[in-house]
């Protein structure tokens, strides 16, 4: 309905002019970063290196392959959650803002259910019984928390100005977070320990990871796939890329659009309580703001793959968690800069707003949706 | 306006549409479970509202019914529609929705006095079921809670069956007593400075709460009121707004002349507590009216606002601390407030345009998305040790010394009267400028942004510029507060700036009413000063555990119902209601089929 109006070679103004001159700053800060790396890794005593910043001691091989690992593990939560805000963007073209809270209901409700599992003896006696149990329940939870979610915040809002649903979804985001308070007190709660054979480090072909991370690249994949498929190859997926095309058309076609709506969010939804099983057993504690950062995070994650499009999101976790996980030791740290690993928030940040500065579309484009939603 | 419905006799008793009495009745029973395990009723139990018979508890848990059971029975009347006349329908639909919310009461005291789910619910308690049994064990309680919600949903049902006066009237007595128990402290701090400690100690009972002789009186009062006062305000009103030319002005200036007076003179009246209070309400009013430049008159959703709070007060606290980060040249000198704020006012403009200027382009949601990541950075930054040679870290700056005003005086938060009055003026220097500027060719430019951008830039309005100066005036603003409320507390540390307190902020804007100053100033007295801010205690300290979670349901509840705010901004309100205005204005036939299709295009759900 609305095209974007292109209009050609408009004069450079202030504004233009300060943004190439930020984009060319964090260019030469970014590059110059992983250069003075890569001259310390190869000497460590470098003159150049060692004048920015003479504590640095380098990584070891091992050290960058946890570092890898770790920023993969952690992208691939992100991811999962990512779909879900991706999917819904897709579909309505908004932001829900509360998708992050879907997560942290998800990682609650694994928490209390390995807990009473654990109480009750099931969690030792039969470990991956109960796992499927709890990742069943947790399912079921956030996908609930999702519909309910669309059916009293978002359905009644539909077609109010842009910003009107995405200020809602603050709001319920703000709530769930507090209901998570009021009902379950304010403190962070951890989880069951997990088995050894789960949790001690394996070698697989050359790199050695711990049974939990590869339990997460594992059911991420396995997640993946089942979406893939989902999206790609039924009659729903169909209907639901119909809808992200155009809703009045596709409705004209015969499609449920409410329907179809209720269970993007229901699929998102389950994709983040999947994630929030994973996060439980990775970090073993959950807080009522579990779901704040990470939501951002995935956002973010969302952004860098190309908002709309589901490969996009995955790729774009998963560059994100490694871009957090390596980036303060590899860019920062060579500048000078003491304490990365307290910046690791602020690098996730950036990478979006350098995403949006340099390329809006992210990495893979916007693929479900392809009009300009201004 | 009226003059397209048409009235129907009432319908049969059983005529109902019982598919919505189910779900109000099940969302009933939801919410009063819900709040029981919110233990809101078992926390607000000791704030006792009327003296031996009511507490805030137990009210927490009857206006629910009440108001669903009158819910039921209204209907939304537009336009062409018929509507039944009101009878003993509305009164057996009321009953049920109340019974089934009592039942849910009932189920749940029946399942804590047979099951430990203490472990995930944590008021999941004895204490709890005590409430809900009344101390008489459950059987009791299963009973009495069936009643009440039975009897308080039939109530509610029968506000159908009297006239709209006699509504009124009962509606304005119920809130006048529920308002002046909560406001307890004070109005009674209040009356004993007027001399009026009579009034008070009839009114209320020695240990809080409103006696019943004092109930009765308020109650009257109100019902007088109602019938009669409001009558005559509201002819005052309207002959106010009859003046017109030079008399109007007139008027408007004494009415400012009065409100300036109270101003001055009410923090002398009331006591320490509440000039704290009311110093907190005029801190995050400041940055209310800030972001209300931003997010009400220029439409820019910006949740990262707290980043410009946070500088104003970091900078004021490096400026004027002699306990500041070690790293700093030995030359910076330790500046007055004063002096210090004009350094801080240039640095928020140059945040302003620093953040402003990458984000600008990108559209409202990603806009909205990535100022809350530059809020996060900016703590983040704060926090770290790499600058924590200049920012203390998380230990902050402290020792932050208070605002000398000239010698005359010292303001610091041990005094609140002071510092209200500091924040009074730097407020009204704000409401002037948000006032001078929604007036101006700026202003103007700002709403056609906001309502439209692509036909504002058709307008020949520079929409970059004009949205930075928006992000500008709106960083200044909030650095005033941040910089007050660094020599107010005596410290900054970054745990003060969390994206909470832009969430906070937003509230209070769309609580009140984006883009009107009257709506603005009424959020942040309501919910800062009656609930608390962030971190601020309010009135009402019981509902500290709970304020956040009513912030959130009130968002919600806003933007479904009323997204203009409380007190909305007229041109605001056109546009968020834009359909049902072209519908109205359809039926009354001001627009015929052929215009509609122009006009409506640009409703469409795009």
């Amino acid at each position: 309905m609305t095209t974007a109006m292109k209009v050609k070679a408009a004069p450079r103004t202030g504004v233009d002019w300060f943004l190439l001159l930020i984009k060319s700053v964090m260019f030469f800060f970014i590059t110059t970063g992983i250069i003075l790396f890569i001259l310390q890794q190869i000497d460590p005593g470098n003159p150049i290196a060692s004048r920015l910043n003479d504590d640095a001691t380098g990584l070891t091989a091992d050290q960058f392959e946890g570092l890898v690992i770790a920023g993969l593990t952690q992208g691939a939560m992100y991811g999962l959650i990512a779909l879900g805000y991706s999917m819904v963007y897709g579909v309505l073209g908004f932001i829900n803002f509360a998708h992050g809270e879907v997560f942290m209901v998800g990682a609650m409700t694994g928490m209390i259910t390995s807990n009473k599992l654990n109480d009750a003896g099931a969690w030792e006696s039969n470990f991956i019984l109960s796992m499927l149990f709890i990742v069943v329940l947790s399912i079921l939870v956030s996908t609930l928390t999702a519909v309910v979610m669309e059916r009293v915040a978002y359905r009644p809002l539909r077609g109010s100005p842009r910003l009107i649903p995405l200020i809602t979804s603050i709001g319920v985001s703000f709530f769930i977070q507090n209901v998570s308070v009021v009902l379950l007190g304010p403190g962070a709660k951890s989880y069951p320990d997990l088995p050894d054979w789960l949790s001690k480090k394996r070698d697989i072909w050359f790199i050695s990871i711990e049974g939990t991370r590869l339990l997460v690249v594992l059911v991420a994949a396995v997640s993946m796939v089942g979406l893939w498929y989902l999206v790609e190859r039924t009659k729903t997926g169909k209907a639901m890329r119909a809808v992200a095309e155009d809703k009045e058309i596709a409705s004209l076609m015969g499609i449920n659009v409410n329907r179809i709506i209720v269970t993007t969010f229901a699929v998102g939804g389950a994709m983040a309580g999947v994630a929030g099983i994973l996060w439980g057993i990775m970090f073993r504690s959950v807080i009522h703001t579990t779901g704040f950062l990470p939501g951002i995070k995935a956002f973010s994650a969302a952004v860098v793959g190309g908002i709309g499009n589901l490969n996009g999101a995955m790729a774009g976790g998963l560059s994100l968690g490694s871009a957090e996980a390596i980036a303060p030791l590899v860019i920062l740290e060579p500048w000078g800069v003491s304490g990365v690993s307290q910046l690791r928030d602020a690098v996730a940040f950036s990478v979006l707003i350098l995403v949006l500065l340099v390329k809006p579309t992210g990495l893979f484009g916007e693929r479900l949706s392809s009009e300009d939603r201004t | 306006m009226t003059d397209t419905i048409a009235v129907a006799p009432a319908r049969g008793i059983l005529e109902q549409n019982w598919r919505k009495i189910l779900n109000y009745g099940l969302l009933l029973a939801l919410a009063e479970v819900f709040i029981s395990l919110a233990n809101m009723p078992v926390a607000l139990d000791d704030f006792v509202l009327i003296e031996p018979i009511l507490s805030l508890g137990y009210v927490s848990l009857l206006w629910l019914p009440l108001v669903l059971g009158f819910g039921i029975g209204s209907e939304k009347v537009l336009e062409g529609m018929t509507v039944h006349a009101k009878g003993v329908r509305e009164l057996v639909a009321g009953a049920c929705v109340g019974l089934i919310g009592g039942a849910g009461l009932s189920l749940l005291t029946v399942l804590i006095d047979n099951y430990d789910l203490r472990d995930p619910l944590v008021n999941w308690s004895p204490q709890l079921l005590d409430l809900l049994g009344f101390d008489q064990g459950v059987g009791f309680g299963v009973g009495i809670w069936l009643a009440i919600g039975g009897g308080l949903g039939l109530l509610g049902g029968a506000m159908h069956l009297i006239t709209p006066v006699a509504r009124r009237v009962v509606a304005t007595m119920a809130l006048a007593v529920v308002f002046v128990a909560v406001l307890e402290t004070i109005l009674s701090d209040i009356a004993e400075d007027l001399f009026l400690e009579w009034l008070s100690d009839w009114i209320y009972f020695i240990r809080g709460g409103v006696t019943l002789h004092g109930t009765v009186t308020v109650a009257l009062v109100a019902g007088a009121y109602a019938l009669w006062g409001s009558r005559a305000i509201k002819g005052a009103k309207a002959s106010f707004q009859a003046l017109e030319g030079a008399e109007r002005k007139q008027a408007n200036k004494v009415g400012l002349m009065i409100v300036v007076l109270l101003t001055i003179l009410m923090p002398l009246v009331l006591g320490k507590i509440t000039n704290e209070l009311l110093a907190n309400v005029g801190l995050f009013l400041l940055l209310a009216l800030g972001l209300n430049i931003v997010i009400g008159l220029a439409g820019i959703l910006d949740l990262g606002y707290v980043a410009f709070f946070a500088v104003g007060g970091y900078t004021t606290a490096i400026l004027t601390s002699p306990n500041r980060g070690d790293s700093w040249p030995d030359w910076l000198p330790q500046l007055w407030w004063v002096v210090a704020l004009m350094v801080v006012v240039v640095f928020a403009g140059l945040t302003g345009l620093f953040i402003g200027a990458p984000v600008i382009r990108m559209r409202g949601d990603y806009l909205a998305i990535v100022t809350l990541g530059f809020g996060e950075i900016i703590r983040l930054l704060f926090l770290s040790d790499w600058l924590g040679g200049f920012t203390g870290g998380a230990q902050g700056v402290t020792n932050v010394p208070g605002v000398q005003v000239f010698g005359l005086a010292n303001v610091r938060g041990t005094d609140p009267r002071a510092v209200f009055y500091l924040v009074a003026f730097f407020c009204a220097i704000a409401i002037y400028v948000s006032w001078r500027l929604e007036k101006s060719r700026i202003g103007r430019a700002w709403m056609a942004v906001r309502e439209d951008e692509s036909v504002a830039e058709a307008m020949g309005i520079n929409t970059v510029n004009v949205k930075l100066l928006a992000f500008v005036v709106g960083a200044v603003l909030a650095s005033f507060s941040g910089a007050i409320f660094a020599a107010k507390v005596g410290s900054v540390f970054p745990t003060s700036f969390i994206i909470l307190v832009s969430i906070v902020i937003l509230i209070v804007v769309i609580v009140g009413g984006m883009g009107n100053i009257l709506g603005v100033i009424a959020g942040s007295a309501v919910l800062i000063g009656v609930l608390g801010g962030p971190r601020q205690p309010g009135l009402l300290q019981e509902f500290s555990e709970f304020k956040l979670l009513i912030y959130g349901a009130l968002l919600i509840w806003m933007m479904l119902k009323r997204p203009e705010g409380l007190i909305p901004n007229v041109r605001r309100t056109r546009e968020l209601h834009q359909e049902e205005f072209l519908q109205d204005a359809w039926l009354k036939g001001e627009i015929d089929h052929d215009d509609e299709e122009g006009n409506g295009g640009g409703v469409a759900p795009a």
